[in-house]
């Protein structure tokens, strides 16, 4: 394709891009350098139903003279990315030079917010990825080799937890999981101890948000495999039954590898879906025990009422870059691939 | 049953009516946008000023929605802003000031005293921020027959006493977990620890200053007893809010429950409790601590408020309608949705705990602009101590870094 047409082609899907992603990100990583503007406090008394009290307040003039002096804030370099809330680079020092032994300094780190959330968003990364890719292959094959009649009812079923919005499914799964509910009271009796509970304990409820998150994803490399399963060619096949390959070794040496770049693809879409990891965290109340990268940017815009924009774009900018980090070994395989492919 | 809802209706209307014509509604064609929370006396409110002042009104409108504290300083900042009115609370009324988003009452005030006596005005270094109408606060909710069972013959007073009731309780192979609080990861459990925390006598910053001071003495009192006391909660306690809260207390599998006073009407009415739960629920004021006299709550007002980016007309109108709702029939007729501070109020049954706590003298929650930041610090760093991973000094210590970063951020401290 010549390039002037090509570039016609790519225009108003790169102006798109450009517009709803490239200048966000860049608006983003602007706000993250900068901190709010001093906040003016002058003592005040404050009188209502419950009688007066001394307090403070902002002064809202002084306050609004410094933000029309700079309306971006205070600048603040990379202060907000080394800070407490996220690398927090002087607490990891003193933890490293303060304690004695490896797992004392794991202690402290993983009670800083930001290595506590990365090290269970890694964890759910690193496990549910591969599961999700095995387990979406072996239901592919299953399904493939289903009678013709059974086949549409059990795509149909495998597919269903991607059609439940991610939210709810994750309240369904919360509520069964609860000690009056089904799965609850079940493992409760199972295990013979009434007060046993899957949202008190640390390890029970990481299993809970791996579990489901295997569940939610599980249709979406599935569909894609068994996709790619129709496009196995009969003839190698034929041949490798010809030579005398058993099932598993047809599966291994000839399945795997047509299926190879689909593998890359999925394995891309998983990675940057789980280190996304959200909702499950929500939903099942998982706060105590389990954070995540974007719950903390979600905590920051929310939970004191005025946002921190600044936090909230630091730990964005830190998630882009862990995306781009779990990426490029696939990244570089891929165009490794597409190069051996042109030429 | 048609007919009985019919009667009603006609009532209503009829007060409707009346009203109308006594309501003084302030200019006339002006624009109402009202953004609210949503419970049944925000809605009575709400509904009485519609009902009264939609009619002279150019536009009258409402949003309820629980989401109105993230969104009310964003809607409110634009010229003119998207809402004339937030109904708002302590703690979203410094939200909004930290922000200069809504305006001084004192003209309005004037104009439209009838219904505004003094103690209701929300007073700031002289100007009136607020009109505010009803209070909540936590209290202590209590199980009669089942404390009678376990031999505790009176309603536990104090923190002390609620353990050794719950012990009992225990004990005597009633329920193993005879406990609830709202402790929920994030502002439940924050706020938890901010009650038994004032009961203390506990101070959160510095006087005058924003520089914390809940690594103290009192701080790791307060963390002591809420370690005493989740030893009898349930072992959900970390997932539990007042819904939850609420569902376990109205499906007899709790005792005693530390719950917001707006939970005991829906409780203490039949529909929706087990049977036996809401003829014995108890009622009574939030337990003092550690030999003090402070009963461990926050007690809260729910207000008007008219936001500053509007013109003064509509500005003028809004408040009129508001007002014009505020009245002894309003109250009547809405008489158990809320502990009213407004004339004609009847506290019965369900307002008993919230009365009591308020006569008791507990502190309102504060009203600091940089408080929203360590109420935040301190919901995330508290639990690794309840979980039973860190000391009482660690996690105060923790809450007191984790705020710091943030209020330096948010330009409270350098």
């Amino acid at each position: 394709m010549k390039h002037r047409t090509f570039f016609w082609f790519i225009l108003p899907t790169l102006s798109a891009m450009i517009l709803f992603i490239a200048l966000p990100i860049v608006s983003v990583a602007i706000q993250s350098l900068f901190v709010e503007n001093e906040q003016v406090l002058v003592v005040s008394e404050n009188c209502g139903p419950f009688g007066c009290t001394s307090t403070t307040k902002v002064d809202a003039e002084a306050t609004a003279q410094l933000q029309e002096e700079q309306p971006l804030g205070q600048f603040n370099g990379l202060g907000t990315y080394l800070n407490r809330s996220h690398l927090a680079f002087a607490e990891v020092g003193e933890a490293w030079r303060g304690t004695d032994t490896l797992g004392e300094f794991w202690g402290q780190v993983s009670n800083l917010p930001f290595y506590r959330a990365l090290f269970f968003t890694l964890t759910y990364t690193a496990v549910v990825t591969p599961v999700v890719i095995v387990l979406g292959l072996a239901i592919a094959v299953g399904v493939n080799n289903l009678p013709r009649l059974l086949k549409g009812p059990s795509i149909f079923i495998s597919l269903l937890p991607f059609l439940v919005t991610p939210l709810v499914g994750a309240l369904i799964l919360f509520w069964m999981v609860d000690g009056d509910g089904v799965i609850g009271a079940t493992i409760q009796s199972v295990f013979d101890d009434p007060t046993l509970s899957l949202k008190a304990s640390t390890a029970l409820t990481w299993t809970m948000l791996i579990v489901y998150g295997v569940w939610h994803t599980l249709p979406f490399s599935f569909i894609t495999f068994y996709a790619g399963l129709q496009t196995v060619p009969e003839d190698t096949m034929e041949a490798a039954k010809i030579d005398g390959a058993s099932k598993w070794q047809r599966m291994i040496h000839v399945v795997v590898p047509h299926l190879a770049p689909l593998m890359s693809f999925v394995t891309l879409m998983l990675l940057m879906d789980n280190f996304r990891v959200f909702e499950p965290i929500v939903s099942f109340k998982a706060e105590a025990h389990a954070t995540s990268l974007s719950w903390i940017i979600y905590n920051d815009l929310r939970e004191s009422g005025n946002p921190l924009y600044g936090s909230a774009g630091a730990t964005s900018m830190l998630t882009i870059i862990g995306v781009v980090i779990l990426l490029t070994p696939v990244l570089i395989r891929t165009w490794r691939d597409f190069n051996r492919k042109a030429h | 049953m048609l007919s009985k809802r019919l009667a009603a209706a006609s009532l209503v209307s009829g007060l409707m009516c009346s009203s109308a014509f006594a309501a003084d509604c302030g200019p006339e064609g002006q624009s109402i946008r009202i953004l609210a929370s949503d419970f049944p006396a925000i809605r009575a409110v709400v509904d009485q000023a519609r009902a009264n002042c939609a009619e002279s009104a150019a536009e009258f409108s409402v949003n309820h929605t629980t989401e109105a504290r993230q969104m009310m300083n964003a809607a409110l900042t634009p010229n003119p802003a998207e809402y004339s009115s937030v109904i708002l609370a302590n703690s979203t009324l410094t939200q909004l000031m930290n922000d200069g988003l809504v305006r001084p009452l004192n003209d309005l005030v004037e104009k439209y005293e009838d219904n505004i006596p003094e103690h209701l005005r929300i007073t700031i270094d002289g100007d009136v921020m607020a009109v505010a109408f009803m209070a909540n606060s936590q209290h202590l909710f209590s199980r009669q027959d089942i404390l009678q069972q376990a031999g505790v013959d009176s309603i536990p007073a104090t923190y002390e006493e609620v353990l050794a009731a719950a012990e009992k309780i225990r004990s005597a192979g009633v329920m193993e977990h005879p406990l609830v609080m709202n402790l929920q990861t994030g502002w439940s459990l924050a706020e938890a620890f901010n009650t038994i925390y004032l009961g203390h006598d506990g101070e959160f910053f510095e006087s005058g200053s924003a520089e914390p001071s809940v690594s103290s003495e009192e701080g790791i009192a307060t963390l002591q007893t809420m370690k005493a006391l989740v030893e009898y909660a349930h072992p959900d306690h970390l997932t539990h809010a007042s819904n939850e809260t609420q569902g376990l207390w109205e499906s007899g599998q709790a005792a005693l429950g530390i719950m917001w006073g707006s939970r005991g009407a829906p409780i203490l009415e039949e529909e929706g409790s087990a049977e036996a739960v809401a003829s014995n629920t108890v009622l009574s004021a939030a337990p003092t601590v550690g030999g003090g006299s402070t009963p461990s709550a926050t007690l809260w007002w729910d207000g008007i408020s008219i936001a500053a980016n509007v013109p003064d007309e509509d500005a003028e109108a809004t408040f009129a309608a508001l007002v014009s709702a505020l009245t002894p029939e309003m109250v009547a007729e809405n008489n158990d949705d809320a502990v009213w501070m407004i004339d004609g109020f009847e506290p019965g049954p369900a307002a008993a705990g919230v009365t009591a706590t308020m006569q008791g003298g507990a502190r309102p929650y504060p009203m600091i602009p940089q408080m929203a930041l360590l109420h935040a610090a301190l919901g995330s760093e508290l639990t690794d101590f309840l979980k039973g991973n860190e000391s009482a000094e660690k996690a105060l210590a923790d809450v007191e870094n984790a705020y710091r970063t943030s209020a330096r951020e948010a330009g409270f401290i350098n």
